[in-house]
């Protein structure tokens, strides 16, 4: 091409980034990734293949690791972790040491990422080994700093990380950084598609002084990311698709591992009409043809104000036409290659399947590339606006109104992320709370950093990964678990003397309600003497008390300040009938309660303090602009209050749940429950709006498994002295509720922060 | 292929006479910096004329300073106003609308600034005299070149664009090349729509292409101001 014909078309050449150093690198270790264990390489196998999926070549051989091999890393991390909880100080120098090994070798680290994923080189150096960097450079300070600011809480043990081939390197990071810091050991599986990362990350813990054990890292496919849930892990991390996040909800129901899951998402991108145009178009691109749009917080859903949406489709149409889609390693690409054939053919498969709307699709060369695609005019239910397609595919539709933006932003099962573009802060600061996600972006997308967590709600998953939010994920409370027996009711004999039915109501709605089933039984004491009559509720009594919570939507909008006040008149009403419920608790335990009515009233007012004061934060993100974590209340809560006391048990559940803005439905202590049904007629008393608080009583075992399933409702808290938490876990996972099955008693900061999730908005500023 | 030139020489009103001279039958245009450049704060009356002496003395651009003022007291229609008499003023040559980016303020200032610019007939819109604390930056030209597009697709006139002064390396150059082609398309890297003020960055991409041919790095001094 002569240098006249260069100005005259003006196009880009070639600008190739070197694979050789990478290869070379991979060639002086046999060409083989496998297993990391207490230090050591190997047994090395070549099961099966890793490729390169720009080329369809093979990279490198894979070693699919054994029950063995899992079980000895699992081993190895137990061995070493107590000595590695032991000092902060050398965990943060460590951690630091990690983080200039990683930049040392950041070249290295982006063109293995990009050889192995198929992402944009551009996209591996400027954004991947970079927010890797930074997190492990961030967490070191949290290692510093955890013994003076995080006195009441300790390390989990070993931790089994699971993490997916998007982002192989800054996953690992987010995993191993948090973990690494609180004290933590961890066992960690790359995806079988991009294992590579992982070993040079192995090689630099080794240079860095991490002790042989702390880092172990096994590779594989699925089934070895199902031994390390069914190992002898403290902690299953998991990040990855949401079928999968359920089986291992499911999988570690009831055997006391923590989890996190980063789950799915169909993340809305909301444009006003008095948005920046130009700007948002290309926020779309971060959003959707960023790492070929595989991306789980991608701004997937575009919901366009009806007014502008034409202009705006050409204007993102035109943008469309100049995404260079093609070689990953060429500098000047924009849109790589998608993962693997499988995910190709899965993209190419759903969007074939579609039949909707108006389908706009650019080009991109043979081989395992997607073109960008945008399909316009699709409904709010049509399956490709509500389905993760996990490629450079966006849909969308158009609204009116603010709300009509709100409702159909919300409208899906996910709530990860969303992201709204107007240049009116009244309007963005106003929408930002109403979405039902756990991070929402302000004129900006895919904005993250290791100070402000990243997660979300709903199918989204649950836990924090960032921030000092996230932190809780890998930390445990400093208290022994007090394992509870099963507290049977008493039994008896005899009629009740009062003749007229007194037997107590549920309290479902503001209004007592006779249990659907038409059921009750006899409350009897410790010497059998019948005391009263109480409703059986069943399932359907638990449907209508969540669509009496729901019904309350006016109170997670109040203010703290109205919440302060309606905790402190409980208090103060209770207070007022103190003799009253420790006569009626004694005679149904048999035991004084005096200090038990005390300390209801006391949980009382210590959640009505807290009711205005559990603030967020502001995070100092490195951008311009800042993050806040909000604090927002979980939603409907589920829960199986304490069985052996049945006031305080009761009172100290719902106190945090509506203090922070919750609807809650509670079960009763089941042996004990005449002083739950007691306190209706304190709720009745104190202002405390319809719907807000449910009360049922019955039996737990057979209310859990119906709370545990409900779609409508989002955490269960099991505090039963049943043996519920496994059917509480593993049916939690029909919605992904977050679930609390901590045996007690919680400290009030656990509660708080049960009640509560952190949404993350981020607000660049600057004209 | 023909030999690389300058779009233009720009020169002072004084100077024009001597720059037409010199430029005789080469099709290099000259182009006067005018109204009272860079403040632009001379009477609006001779502001005008010094237009209409250079348009006679041999400018064919006429690059005129806009009153800072009309902008940052959001007077728009004094800025339409002004701008109108200088195109007027100019007859038949090109006019180049200078902004003074660097003095207004916000980026939404530049946005109207040039919107107006264009509407009352600017055939280019540029960013700085070269004079002003801060000339061309990136942000600046990415929002005056995207009110060009908006301008281009309300009206299907084509707006030129031109960034000066601190432009002088060849890897800055190719930045603005690039950004221009995928804001604007490759229509507005032609000579007649795109120019950079920026008398110091020939000396860099003489060094540059010495480099190219001879693959060793270059020294400035061995490229004397031509």
């Amino acid at each position: 091409m002569t240098v006249k014909e260069i100005f005259e078309t003006m196009e880009y050449g070639p600008a190739p980034e070197s694979a050789a150093e990478a290869l070379t690198w991979l060639s002086e270790r046999g060409g083989i990734a496998g297993p990391f264990i207490n230090g050591k390489w190997g047994p090395l196998r070549d099961d099966f293949n890793s490729n390169n999926p720009a080329t369809g070549e093979k990279l490198a051989g894979v070693t699919q690791s054994t029950e063995a091999e899992v079980a000895a890393a699992v081993k190895a991390a137990a061995k070493a972790q107590p000595a590695w909880a032991k000092d902060g100080e050398r965990r943060a120098r460590v951690l630091y040491a990690i983080a200039r090994g990683l930049q040392k070798n950041s070249r290295l680290l982006a063109v293995m990422e990009t050889l192995d994923n198929g992402k944009p080189i551009r996209e591996s150096r400027d954004i991947d080994v970079p927010l890797a960097i930074r997190h492990f450079y961030h967490h070191a300070g949290f290692a510093q700093l955890m013994a003076d600011e995080l006195p009441d809480r300790e390390a989990l043990g070993v931790c089994g990380q699971i993490i997916p081939w998007n982002f192989p390197l800054l996953m690992l990071a987010w995993k191993i950084a948090p973990a690494l810091a609180m004290g933590n050991a961890v066992v960690l599986k790359p995806a079988e598609y991009t294992p590579l990362t992982a070993m040079i990350f192995a090689e630099i813990c080794d240079q860095a002084g991490v002790p042989k054990g702390v880092v172990n890292i096994v590779t594989g496919d699925g089934r070895v990311g199902e031994m390390i849930v069914a190992s002898e892990v403290d902690k299953i991390a998991f990040t990855g698709s949401t079928a999968v996040g359920r089986e291992i909800r499911k999988a570690t129901a009831g055997n006391g591992k923590a989890l996190s899951l980063e789950l799915g998402g169909k993340s809305p991108y909301i444009v006003f009409d008095d948005a920046d145009l130009d700007s948002a178009v290309e926020g779309l691109v971060d959003a959707i043809w960023f790492n070929q749009g595989q991306v789980c917080c991608a701004g997937s859903r575009l919901l366009v104000q009806e007014g502008i949406a034409e202009r705006f489709y050409s204007k993102l149409k035109a943008r469309m036409e100049k995404l260079r889609v093609g070689d990953p390693l060429d500098k000047s690409i924009d849109v790589g290659a998608i993962v693997d054939p499988k995910q190709l053919k899965s993209i190419t498969d759903m969007v074939a399947g579609n039949t909707e709307g108006e389908t706009f699709q650019t080009s991109a060369p043979e081989g395992c590339f997607y073109p960008p695609t945008l399909i316009t005019g699709l409904h709010t239910a049509s399956t490709l606006m509500q389905e993760e397609i996990f490629g450079p595919v966006l849909v969308s539709t158009t609204f009116r109104t603010p709300a009509e933006a709100v409702q159909m932003a919300n409208d899906t099962r996910y709530g990860l992320a969303a992201t709204l573009w107007t240049e009116n802060i009244n309007l963005a600061l106003g929408v930002a709370p109403k979405l039902v996600a756990g991070i929402v972006w302000i004129n900006g997308t895919n904005m993250m950093d290791a100070a402000a967590g990243f997660g979300g709600v709903r199918e989204s998953g649950f836990g924090r990964e960032g921030g000092w939010e996230g932190l809780a994920g890998y930390t445990k409370p400093k208290r022994v678990a007090k394992p509870i027996d099963k507290i049977e009711s008493f039994t008896g004999s005899g009629q009740l003397s009062d003749p007229i039915d007194r037997t107590a109501k549920l309290y479902i709605g503001g209004k007592q309600a006779r249990p659907d089933g038409g059921y009750s039984r006899v409350v009897y004491g410790p010497k059998g003497k019948p005391l009263g009559e109480v409703s059986l509720a069943n399932r359907k009594d638990l449907r209508n008390a969540v669509e009496a919570a729901h019904a309350a939507k006016g109170w997670p909008g109040t203010t703290g300040h109205l919440r302060a006040q309606i905790l402190y008149y409980l208090a103060e009403n209770l207070s007022v009938r103190a003799s009253e419920f420790e006569v009626r608790i004694k005679a149904m335990t048999g035991k004084s309660a005096a200090a038990e009515v005390q300390s209801a009233i006391s949980s009382l007012f210590t959640y009505a303090a807290w009711a205005d004061k559990y603030d967020g934060q502001v995070h100092g993100v490195p951008i311009r602009g800042v993050a806040l974590a909000m604090k927002e209340p979980v939603g409907v809560i589920g829960a199986l209050c304490p069985d052996d006391a049945p006031l305080s048990g009761l009172v100290s559940t719902l106190a945090p749940a509506i203090a922070m803005g919750n609807r809650v439905i509670l079960a009763a202590s089941e042996p004990f429950p005449l002083a739950a049904t007691d306190f209706i007629q304190v709720l009745e008393t104190s202002d405390v709006p319809a719907g807000v608080v449910n009360i049922l009583t019955g039996s737990h075992a057979e209310l859990a498994p119906h709370m545990a399933s409900h779609m409508d409702i989002d955490a269960v808290w099991n505090f039963s002295s049943s043996p519920l938490t496994e059917v509480v876990e593993a049916q939690s996972a029909s919605n992904v509720k977050r679930t609390l099955t901590a045996p007690g008693p919680p400290s009030t900061k656990e509660m708080l922060a049960a009640a509560t999730e952190v949404k993350n908005v981020w607000v660049p500023y600057g004209e | 292929m023909d030999p690389i030139t300058t779009g233009a020489i720009c020169v002072y009103h004084d100077m024009i006479e001597t720059a037409v001279e010199a430029l005789d039958g080469s099709g290099i245009p000259v182009a006067a910096v005018s109204t009272g450049f860079p403040a632009g704060l001379s009477p609006f009356h001779l502001r005008v004329a010094e237009i209409e002496e250079s348009v006679k003395a041999g400018a064919r651009e006429i690059d005129i300073v806009i009153s800072r003022r009309h902008v940052l007291t959001q007077n728009w229609q004094a800025l339409y106003d002004e701008m109108r008499a200088f195109r007027d003023a100019c007859g038949d040559a090109h006019v180049k609308a200078i902004l003074a980016t660097g003095e207004l303020g916000s980026l939404r200032n530049v946005a109207r600034a040039s919107l107006i610019c264009m509407m009352a007939g600017a055939d280019f819109i540029k960013t700085s005299t070269g004079k002003e604390s801060v000339n061309a930056t990136l942000p600046v030209s990415l929002v005056m070149i995207r009110a060009i597009r908006d301008y281009f697709d309300a009206t299907g006139v084509h707006v030129g664009y031109k960034p000066a002064g601190g432009i002088s390396k060849a890897k800055d150059a190719i930045t603005y090349l690039a950004l221009i082609k995928e804001e604007l398309g490759p229509r507005w890297l032609q000579p007649d729509l795109f120019r950079f003020g920026a008398s110091s960055l020939l000396n860099d991409i003489e060094r540059q292409l010495e480099h190219h041919v001879t693959g060793a790095y270059s020294a400035s001094y061995r490229h004397p101001m031509g």
